[in-house]
C-alpha cells in the first residue's frame, strides 16, 4: 500500500515523514524519527509511558495514528530540556524519583503539563493528574513529592 | 494490526459520502478504544475515515435553553465547560471519574458513547464471545463474572457498558443527532441509542452501518443537586463496579441512572417515581428483574448503598 505523507511540527521544528496507515505516532517517533524517549509500555493507553503532547495537551502516542499528526504540533520528552534540564528533570534526578526509568519520560511530560496549567497543585491534584502514568518501581511517593517540590521551587523563582 | 486504508474527511457530508463508498469502513476520532481493539484484532476495519477534521468541536446553546455538544468535543473540554459545570454537574463529575488525563484529552463525546465493553472474555480472542464472534457462546456466563451485568442481560451476553459519561447523559435525557451515509439526519434519544444484548449482543446500538453521530444535545437544565458516585476496585483509573448518576430536587423527587450493572445505562421511570421514598425503594424498582450471577450479586446491595450515600449528600 502506498505510504502516507505527513507534515507536522515536532518540538517546534517542521517535520515531514512517510508512514503506513497502521503505524502509531509512537512507532514513527521511536523508529524513523529516532526519538526514543517515549516508551511503549502497554500499547493500549493504560500506562502513559508513551505520553507526548498533541497541540499542547498530553495524549498516549500509542493510541494515535501517525497519520493523525498531519498539521498538528507534537511535543516529546526530547524537547523538554533547553540549555539546562527542565526543573522537573533536575528535581527527579536529585530526589531519585525514578528507578528503572521506563515511566519517567511520560511522567515528566504529564507533570510539566500539570504545572503549566496549575503552578500550585495540591497533592490530591498531582495524584489525580498523574493517574494515567503507571510506575511499577517507586510506589509513587517520590514522584509526587518531586512534582510538589518542583512546583514550590518554580513559584519561588518567579 | 491488520492493514487498512485511511482517508480524512473534511465535513459531515464528506464523511457520510466516504461511508457510503466504503461500507466496511469505521470512523476514527479519538481512537482511544478503536485502536486498542484493532491492535488486538477484535476490530479489523479495512478502511478508516478520520473524522477529526469535521469541526464538530463546539458547545453551543440551543433555542430550547439547552446545550448542543459537537460530536468531537473532547471529554476534557466537556468536563471543564463552565455551562456544563454549572447546569449539568452530573455530566462533568462523570467525565472526570473516567479514564486518565491522557485519554480524556483525546476521547470524544460521540466516541465515549460508542465504547465497547471491557468484559475480559470479549478482550480475550481465545475465549468464546457472542459479541465478538456471534454464535460462539459466552465464556462470562459461568466464568469469572464479578464485573458483569446484573440486570437486562441475556443467555447470550452479560457484558456491561463501560462509559461513565453515558450514565450522566441518560439521567440528563440527552439526545443524539446523526447523519446517515445517504445524507439523511435523525435524532435518537439516549434511552434508545444502546440496545440490550438479547440474541444479538454484537449489535450494541441502533445506529446503522456508516451512520455518524454529529452532536449530543442536552435539554434545558433541570437544576437540583447533581451527583455522580462511582465505586470501583481502586480509587482512580478503573471501570465502575457500580456507578450512580442522580439528580435530586429539594422536594426529594428526582431521577437516577446506574452504570456498571447492565448492557446500557440503567434507568427506569418506575424507579425515578420512588425517589422521595429513598434508596431501598428506588433500588427495588431498578433491580426488580435482576438476575445476578454467582460472583456479582454484591452489586445489588452496593448500588443501593451508593444511592443512599448520594441521597444523603444531596440533602446536605
Amino acid at each position: 500500500m502506498a505510504k502516507l505523507h505527513v507534515s507536522t511540527t515536532i518540538n517546534g521544528e517542521p517535520q515531514e515523514f512517510l508512514c503506513d496507515a497502521e503505524q502509531s505516532m509512537l512507532d514513527v517517533l521511536r523508529g524513523p524519527l529516532g526519538l526514543t524517549g517515549a516508551k511503549e509500555g502497554c500499547g493500549t493507553g493504560d500506562c502513559g509511558a508513551c505520553t507526548i503532547t498533541l497541540n499542547g495537551r498530553i495524549v498516549c502516542s500509542c493510541l494515535m495514528l501517525a497519520a493523525e499528526a498531519e498539521g498538528q504540533e507534537i511535543g516529546t520528552i526530547e524537547g523538554m530540556a533547553g540549555e539546562e534540564l527542565h526543573p522537573l528533570q533536575q528535581k527527579f534526578l536529585e530526589s531519585a524519583a525514578l528507578q528503572c526509568g521506563i515511566c519517567t519520560p511520560g511522567v515528566l511530560m504529564a507533570a510539566k503539563a500539570l504545572l503549566e496549567k496549575n503552578p500550585d497543585p495540591t497533592e490530591h491534584e498531582v495524584r489525580f493528574w498523574l493517574a494515567g502514568n503507571l510506575c511499577r518501581c517507586t510506589g509513587y511517593d517520590k514522584i509526587i513529592r518531586a512534582v510538589m517540590d518542583t512546583a514550590a521551587d518554580m513559584r519561588a523563582a518567579r | 494490526m491488520k492493514p487498512f486504508t485511511y482517508e480524512r474527511a473534511g465535513s459531515p457530508a464528506e464523511a457520510a459520502a466516504a461511508a457510503a463508498r466504503r461500507p466496511e469502513a469505521k470512523f476514527i476520532a479519538g481512537g482511544t478504544n478503536l485502536l486498542d481493539l484493532m491492535k488486538l484484532q477484535i476490530e479489523t476495519p479495512a478502511h478508516l475515515i478520520d473524522v477529526n477534521g469535521l469541526k464538530l468541536d463546539t458547545i453551543e446553546p440551543t433555542q430550547e435553553g439547552g446545550l448542543r455538544i459537537g460530536a468531537l468535543v473532547r471529554n476534557t473540554d466537556l468536563a471543564a465547560d463552565e455551562r456544563v459545570r454549572r447546569d449539568y454537574g452530573v455530566l462533568s463529575r462523570a467525565l472526570l471519574a473516567g479514564a486518565s488525563g491522557q485519554l480524556r484529552n483525546r476521547a470524544t463525546t460521540a466516541g465515549n458513547l460508542l465504547q465497547r465493553t471491557r468484559c475480559p472474555y470479549f478482550y480475550d480472542t481465545n475465549m468464546a464471545c457472542n459479541k465478538r464472534r456471534p454464535g460462539s457462546g459466552c465464556s462470562a456466563i459461568g466464568g469469572i463474572n464479578r464485573q458483569h451485568a446484573v440486570v437486562g442481560a441475556s443467555e447470550a451476553c452479560i457484558a456491561t457498558h463501560p462509559s461513565d459519561m453515558a450514565v450522566a447523559m441518560r439521567v440528563l435525557d440527552a439526545s443524539i443527532e446523526t447523519v446517515k451515509p445517504q445524507g439523511a439526519t435523525r435524532t435518537i434519544s439516549i434511552a434508545e441509542l444502546h440496545r440490550l444484548p438479547g440474541d444479538t449482543p454484537n449489535v450494541e446500538t441502533v445506529l446503522e452501518a456508516g451512520e455518524l453521530i454529529t452532536a449530543v444535545t442536552l435539554p434545558r437544565p433541570v437544576g437540583g443537586s447533581q451527583q455522580y458516585r462511582k465505586v470501583r476496585d481502586r480509587a482512580s483509573y478503573a471501570f465502575a463496579l457500580v456507578s450512580v448518576a442522580a439528580i435530586v430536587q429539594p422536594d426529594g423527587s428526582g431521577r437516577v441512572a446506574l452504570g456498571g450493572v447492565a448492557h446500557k445505562p440503567w434507568r427506569l421511570d418506575a424507579a425515578d417515581a420512588e425517589m422521595p421514598r429513598g434508596a431501598k425503594a428506588v433500588a427495588g424498582k431498578l433491580f426488580a428483574d435482576a438476575k445476578p450471577t454467582e460472583h456479582n450479586a454484591f452489586k445489588l446491595p452496593l448500588a443501593e448503598r451508593a444511592l443512599a450515600s448520594v441521597l444523603a449528600d444531596a440533602r446536605g
